[in-house]
């Protein structure tokens, strides 16, 4: 009976595979789709009526917050492709949403929030696209210091600096400087970062130690890595959430050694259109993930 | 069923299976798969069976997805068996475990075993020193029995933690550069490459996964290849790793082959 019905899907699914590379993604029709978020906005609204009198925040304090939130940010190109407009729009839209959208995390009790803005591989992009980028960088850091400085967050950026140009290196230097002393909120800025080349940096320093005899070989171990991370500015240097935009399901060589145990979540929502919506569900789906760090419960 | 029917039912099953993966091996395949093998201890106590005896349901389900991939002629195949934080679980389940370990690992040298039917070569992949001497005894037997194998590549990665193995590459880069500082052949120290810790890694013998299954349906690395898996297509899968069967894998390979060709064109570019 078993073998029947086996046989039957199996023969189903010969006939199926075709359709699916026929169109991109499996996609449920829009109408029903927006029917989904409808209800499910809905829903939790209704539930939390008397607490959207306060602030966001509220709502997020109750159940177990994560202390750091990586965000990689994908999807600001098919964004722009799907409205018709230009790639550098949708990445004007998704600079605009992480700054929306950046005060709202550190209501919700996030104390650390790391963006993947650039990574190295971004660099074989056109020259167009990665020039506009990084003027739209200097640009915003330009007009948002006073912003961040007015709300006592602290921004680091962190990345490789060997290809920057020169003006976008010194606003970075001045902002970092600007903010170094605030604590509880922490904006991570990834830019030309890539995973490997962390750990990569962090083998060298070790090795330079060892080279001076500050340090002997034999005692190389975790933490000593975790503290020559570029993570280490933080205080939390571990990402407790991830999350990908755009559907995609890797990591792209964002922080590899850091999320040795982070929880993965992945969004079909394009980047410039990850709301406030979308931070909730991330946030309740995070809550009720059962972290045991490879022992029982 | 009387068995005059099952016989010929199974024929045809095992044919459709064979369609199936014809038609999928038409698109690009991954050359290497990884599984992280979860849900074992939930799968028992959903079955309301007694704790061990979810492990074993594991291992022969462990089979049957070997078997589907070798079939599909994906040549490395990495699992999860054992982390070194599991060593951290209650004694008698971790005893258990290296019993059940223990038995498999010699259950490979049998003549009727998988290795032999599709050659594999057998990797042991971890810290081997914090494993029982009678298991890493059994571990190295079978490395040395399977090294003449070259057709597939099996690593099963036992007492492992990805921070562990990137933690000694660090340490024997350091070394193989002090060394050579010190004999004047290196003048630079700061000339360490990202390919001296990959030649050091453990894992260097196989290239990067490039589709990381998870089963019962929880999205984290757990500190598994977290320096391999930069570019890896992760696919979580809500049964529970027994439960585990052809459709999943059918499905994960059909999301790698949609996003195949794109990232190959953005590998090109680099």
């Amino acid at each position: 009976m078993l073998s029947l019905v086996s046989i039957f899907l199996t023969c189903l699914a010969l006939i199926l595979i075709p359709c699916l590379f026929i169109f991109r993604r499996p996609s449920f029709p829009l109408f029903l789709k927006k029917i989904i978020i409808f209800i499910n906005t809905t829903a939790s609204q209704y539930n939390d009526e008397e607490e959207r009198y306060g602030t966001i925040g509220e709502k997020g304090k109750r159940g177990r917050m994560p202390k750091h939130v990586g965000i990689i940010l994908d999807g600001n190109r098919r964004w722009a492709n799907k409205r018709g407009l230009r790639v550098s729009e949708g990445h004007e839209a998704g600079a605009r949403t992480v700054l929306e959208h950046a005060m709202d995390c550190f209501a919700m009790g996030i104390n650390t929030l790391s963006l993947f803005a650039f990574s190295t591989e971004n660099w074989g992009r056109p020259d167009g696209e990665v020039n506009f980028l990084m003027a739209m960088f200097e640009k915003n850091f330009k007009s948002e210091m006073a912003y961040f400085d007015r709300y006592k967050v602290k921004i680091s950026v962190i990345g490789k600096r060997t290809n920057m140009p020169q003006s976008l290196l010194g606003l970075i230097h001045e902002v970092e400087e600007a903010t170094k002393n605030y604590k509880e909120k922490h904006l991570i800025m990834a830019l030309d970062y890539s995973g490997r080349f962390d750990i990569l940096q962090a083998c060298k320093s070790l090795a330079e130690k060892t080279k001076n005899g500050l340090i002997q070989v034999e005692d190389i171990n975790e933490s000593m890595i975790d503290k020559e991370l570029m993570t280490s500015c933080s205080e939390y240097p571990n990402p407790d959430l991830l999350i990908r935009t755009s559907g995609e399901q890797r990591i792209s060589n964002f922080f590899l050694w850091q999320s040795a145990y982070t929880e993965l979540y992945f969004s079909n929502v394009l980047w410039p259109d990850f709301g406030e919506a979308e931070y909730l569900k991330a946030l309740t789906w995070y809550q009720q993930r059962q972290r045991r760090f490879g022992r029982r419960v | 069923m009387a068995d005059i029917i099952r016989q010929p039912l199974e024929q045809i099953h095992g044919f459709s299976r064979r369609c199936l993966f014809r038609v999928i091996s038409m698109g690009s395949l991954p050359i290497h798969m990884a599984f992280i093998m979860d849900g074992n201890r939930r799968y028992a106590k959903k079955r309301g069976l007694e704790d061990g005896s979810g492990h074993k349901a594991g291992f022969s389900a462990l089979m049957s997805m070997l078997q589907y991939c070798y079939e599909l002629g994906i040549k490395y195949v990495t699992i999860y068996a054992f982390s070194i934080d599991n060593f951290r679980r209650k004694p008698e389940e971790v005893q258990s475990l290296m019993d059940l370990m223990l038995e498999k690992i010699k259950s490979l040298l049998d003549k009727e075993s998988i290795v032999h039917g599709y050659g594999i070569r057998v990797y042991f992949i971890g810290n081997l020193a914090l494993l029982s001497d009678q298991v890493r005894a059994a571990a190295e037997e079978v490395m040395e029995a399977t090294a003449k194998n070259n057709r597939v590549v099996l690593l099963v990665c036992v007492a492992y933690n990805s921070t562990d193995e990137i933690v000694q590459a660090v340490k024997k880069s350091c070394v193989n550069k002090l060394v050579k500082h010190s004999e004047g052949r290196d003048r630079d120290i700061e000339r360490i490459q990202l390919v001296d810790i990959e030649e050091n890694m453990q894992m260097s013998v196989a290239p990067d996964p490039d589709i990381l299954i998870r089963s019962s349906g929880e999205t984290r690395l757990s500190n598994f290849l977290l320096w391999q898996t930069g570019n890896s297509q992760l696919f979580s899968p809500d049964a529970l790793w027994p439960e585990i069967g052809r459709r999943h894998l059918v499905w994960a390979i059909l999301n790698f082959q949609r996003s195949h060709s794109y990232l190959e064109k953005k590998k090109k570019q680099l």
